[in-house]
């Protein structure tokens, strides 16, 4: 019982961790961008094809599906989204599911519809076993992994000048401004690192639940429940969210298997009626 | 007025001329959302079949229009279904990779009266719903109730756990499964629903695991969840040679056996196709295939397309192009060929197909993991309609 | 005498509603899509009256169109076939569910109104998914036909499809447009305009709130109704996550907050997915996409809205 126990919060954890780097665009810019898994999907593609095609190891290939992914939304930034910041959240929210359309069927073009796998290293594969326990070697790196991002995150946004600057120019742009800061370099920095952590987190996400073109929609809803709750704003916020969902989630397939998909959608209703502005949400 | 109308009627005549030089076939499909692999491996093999056969039976070319359903939608399905009849004009409506929407469409055929070839929805009071309709995929009852009853006895297991999603056809898989498994002296020790969009199986194989069951039947939908599946069973350490993994083929479909790796090995599957079959015609279709779906290898939902067009092919050869839907679907009855997965049949009364189910186990063959068929059970008829049979009479 | 002003007809619209009469004629064999751009037209319209009207961004608006579809198709299975009276049961149905919610929803705003009223949806959807024995579940209802009403086949070819969806629409939207230059109606889009300040002033705003929450969620009903009587369908895919997005995509792109929006969202997206999809029925979507941000970028608030903005201009 005692191991069961163990396993499930073990297993909440490393399922959670995956959500964490696909809330900063939409919990610190304010901006509906329902396109965040879009940008996911490029960060995965790109490794995909590395790793498939021209033999990289799956480790290297990380880097390059952040930077291609924070490419790809610098891009979009500049040419479209800049032009929307002071647009109505439904006018962002039509622009953004308008380019998902358009990155679901451009990807269904060069990659076909079909299911895609990655070859991840030996050492990733497997798991070591405690008696009844076992502890997959692939979870183990996700959890590592990701709260190292998420160390990163947080010393870079709350310790950091530049993290300042940015935290100034989303709370109040006028003032920001006033003081010299360079609003528009802010907001299109966090753009690109928000879209270059969706790619890493689609990159790392493969392993654990494949890749196709629908993907930029399939798991738009389990982010938008992670920002819901973590509340907008707060990354560390993201995280718990994150880890609550993935462990309520694990125990509630385990204890009530009957409940199934009911759980994550009970939680997050009473989560957001016990608080609405998240668990760590500022406005 | 008059010439209008006179030179209306002329071109009219001229274009329904035209048109009875050419079969049009109307194929809604899910091109778009979670199924649209399925119906692009469909498609691939109706277009390799034209590929290999030529596209002119009979004397008449056949012409495909196809439609995007978009997902299980039974009222886009008939509405497609009807603007194809009403709308494009075609004689014979095919395709249809999802249950409801085919289920829907029937009744398009049974009251436009139009032939009508189901490639792949597997639920089997599907051909019920039209008297001008055949089928030439799967039924599951007859893949599943042949693996149950075939595990109690050949198989020679006594306990099985069984794993499916919660929707249709992992309910009557789950159904056909057990009874038929029960039927033939086996017992069955437990059993558990995924919900549907489930990535993570870890929970629900650790409860299958605390059972300690001789054997655990999965059925899950192909797509991610196989590979999921698998690695989750390796992660719990899950030895196949203690318990048992009995699978469907979707299973151990190519993605998945990629996907999963060495964990797939020993797992015991039921199915009625495999693209690395060595037979003379199977290897012939793939190389075609692979040169219509540049390099992809062909899948079930392949099968289903490329023989749905044979059966019409064969039909309209025997009414000698006549689209009458009682002709054709009499041509159909009874219609017996060799496809790339081997010897198959329409059933002269239930319209179903009727086809070899193969018992394979995942193997490794010069260093890449292979469905290898061990044991087979010849031409099974869908058992549900067979039932449906005898309890009209 | 202000308010009969705003409720007299302008030419425009009396052009528009018959033009509604002309695919009868021009277009014969495009009458079922007809009258399901008829029945989407109404969900937007219901949708309208929360997002557009009343400020409350719903994505679990398919919750009710759902249900009030599921309703019609259990009555015309296990009860009886004549879709007038299972229409107003359907319609009352999804009211009362509407009714129940709303104690929930109004009381929220923002981020957290949203992903509630998604949440419901959602709840909604893998209830009527694990309920299969009631439901059908995946495979959606079976066994049940409604033959027609009063006296009209639904046949393939959709007549009487496209004229019963396009008189509920209508008697619909004469019901709307009164909502909407009537005293509630303006007290709505105070509510929406500054949530605050109208207690002030003496209008009980969550009242009001639920008032609307629970018409809107009437109409949905019927629009779904109306699509399982046309049809003799019904699925899970009526309760879905994507049908609940697809309308909301559908009225803003027409503009909220307009009365027409919706109705002119719906005809425009549902044309352009159908010829689209005609032309390329793999890649449609990305089409769609590209006119989804091309309306975005030139035409802010919507069609309706860019149209406005370019007639205040021109003037």
């Amino acid at each position: 019982m005692l191991s069961s126990a163990a396993g499930v919060l073990f297993d909440g954890f490393a399922y959670g961790m995956l959500s964490v780097g696909l809330s900063v665009t939409l919990g610190m810019m304010n901006f509906v961008n329902l396109a965040h898994c879009s940008f996911a999907m490029v960060g995965a593609y790109a490794t995909m094809t590395l790793v498939g095609n021209w033999g990289w190891p799956f480790l290297a290939t990380l880097p390059v599906a952040f930077i291609d992914a924070a490419v790809v939304a610098l891009i979009l930034e500049r040419i479209f989204f800049r032009r929307l910041y002071r647009a109505s959240d439904l006018d962002q929210c039509l622009l953004t599911i308008g380019i998902v359309f358009i990155s679901i069927a451009a990807y269904a073009w060069f990659y076909t519809t079909e299911q895609q796998s990655v070859r991840i290293p030996d050492w990733l594969q497997g798991s070591w076993h405690a008696g009844a326990l076992a502890f997959a070697h692939y979870r183990v790196f996700l959890i590592v992994f990701g709260l190292a991002i998420t160390a990163l995150l947080i010393f870079g946004i709350e310790r950091t000048r530049w993290g300042a600057q940015v935290r100034a120019a989303v709370d109040n742009q006028r003032m920001a401004r006033g003081l010299g800061i360079d609003v528009d370099r802010a907001f299109m920095f966090t753009f690109a690192l928000g879209g270059g952590l969706a790619g890493l987190g689609g990159a790392l996400s493969i392993q654990m639940v494949g890749l196709d073109p629908t993907f930029a929609l399939t798991y738009l809803v389990y982010v938008l429940i992670v920002v819901a709750i973590g509340g907008l704003g707060s990354i560390g916020g993201s995280f718990v969210a994150a880890i609550v969902l993935g462990i309520s989630d694990m125990a509630g397939k385990y204890y009530f298997p009957w409940l199934g998909a009911f759980l994550i959608y009970l939680v997050m209703v009473g989560l957001l009626m016990w608080r609405p502005l998240g668990l760590f949400g500022k406005r | 007025m008059k010439k209008l109308v006179l030179a209306t009627a002329v071109l009219a005549a001229a274009s329904a001329a035209q048109a009875q030089q050419t079969v049009k076939i109307g194929m809604p499909l899910t091109l778009s959302g979670q199924f649209a692999d399925a119906a692009n491996q469909m498609l691939n093999g109706v277009k390799t079949y034209m590929k290999m056969h030529g596209d002119t039976v009979a004397g008449k070319k056949i012409e495909i229009i196809t439609k995007d359903v978009g997902g299980p939608a039974p009222d886009v399905a008939k509405r497609l279904s009807q603007e194809l009849v009403v709308r494009d004009g075609v004689d014979i409506l095919a395709g249809y990779v999802l249950t409801p929407n085919a289920m829907a469409a029937g009744d398009v055929s049974a009251e436009a009266k139009k032939f009508m070839v189901v490639m792949n929805a597997a639920t089997s009071v599907v051909i019920t719903k039209s008297p001008y309709m055949i089928r030439t995929s799967v039924t599951l009852p007859q893949v599943m109730e042949t693996f149950g009853t075939w595990a109690a006895t050949k198989g020679g297991l006594k306990q099985v756990y069984t794993m499916v999603t919660d929707y249709g056809p992992g309910i009557d898989a789950e159904g056909a499964f057990q009874s038929a498994f029960k039927a033939a002296g086996g017992n069955v020790v437990g059993s558990v629903r995924f919900p549907v969009a489930n990535p993570d199986f870890s929970a629900f194989v650790q409860r299958a695991k605390d059972v300690s069951p001789q054997s655990i039947f999965i059925f899950i939908p192909g797509g991610a969840q196989p590979a999921a599946l698998g690695k989750a069973m390796a992660e719990r350490g899950i030895d196949k040679n203690i318990t048992r993994v009995l699978g469907s083929g979707e299973t151990t479909a190519e993605a998945a056996l990629k996907s999963m790796g060495d964990n797939a090995l020993g797992i015991i599957t039921a199915w009625h196709y495999d693209y690395m079959s060595k037979a003379p015609l199977n290897v012939q279709f793939v190389n075609a295939y692979h040169q219509v779906a540049g390099g992809r290898n062909p899948d079930f939902f392949s099968i289903g397309g490329y023989d749905g067009m044979h059966a019409i092919y064969e039909a309209l050869k025997k009414t000698r192009g006549n689209t009458d839907a009682q002709a054709l679907v009499d041509a159909a009855k009874g219609l017996r060929w060799e496809s790339p997965r081997g010897p198959m049949m329409i059933d002269p009364e239930t319209r179903d197909v009727v086809q070899n189910v193969y018992l394979r186990k995942v193997e490794k063959v010069n260093g890449e993991l292979v469905n290898v068929p061990f044991d087979m059970v010849p031409m099974v008829k869908d058992p549900a309609g067979e039932r449906r049979k005898q309890g009209k009479k | 005498m202000h308010f009969q002003g705003l409720t007299r007809w302008r030419p425009l619209e009396v052009v528009f509603w018959l033009c509604t009469l002309l695919p009868f004629v021009l277009t014969p064999s495009y009458l079922s899509l007809a009258s399901q751009i008829a029945i989407t037209a109404l969900f937007a319209l219901s949708l309208d009256l929360i997002l557009g009207y009343a400020g409350i961004v719903s994505l679990g608006h398919a919750a009710f169109f759902g249900f009030g579809a599921y309703t019609a198709g259990l009555i015309a299975k296990h009860y009886w076939t004549e879709p007038l009276s299972a229409l107003l049961i359907a319609g009352l149905s999804a009211g009362i569910l509407g009714y129940a919610l709303s104690h929930i929803v109004v009381r929220f705003r923002h981020l957290a109104l949203i992903m509630l009223t998604m949440g419901f949806g959602l709840l909604l959807a893998e209830a009527a998914n694990s309920a299969h024995a009631i439901t059908g579940g995946a495979d959606g209802l079976q066994g049940f036909r409604v033959p027609g009403v009063l006296g009209f086949r639904f046949d393939m070819f959709g007549r009487t499809a496209y004229a019963f969806a396009l008189a509920v629409l209508f008697l619909c939207f004469l019901i709307c447009r009164r909502i909407i230059h009537s005293p509630f109606g303006l007290a709505l889009r105070g509510i929406r305009e500054n949530a605050t300040r109208m207690p002030a002033i003496g209008a009980p705003s969550q009242a009001h709130l639920r008032k609307a929450y629970t018409i809107a969620a009437v109409m949905a009903g019927l629009a779904g109704a109306v699509l399982t009587q046309t049809t003799s369908t019904v699925s899970l895919e009526t309760l879905s996550f994507g049908r609940s997005a697809d309308v909301l995509v559908i009225l803003i792109l027409g503009g909220a907050g307009r009365l027409y929006g919706g109705i002119l969202g719906a005809v425009i997206y549902m044309v352009a997915r159908d010829q689209f999809s005609g032309v390329s029925p793999q890649y449609w979507y990305f089409w769609i996409g590209l006119v989804l941000v091309a309306v975005v970028m030139f035409l802010p608030n919507g069609i309706l809205g860019g149209l406005n903005a370019f007639y205040k201009k021109a003037q």
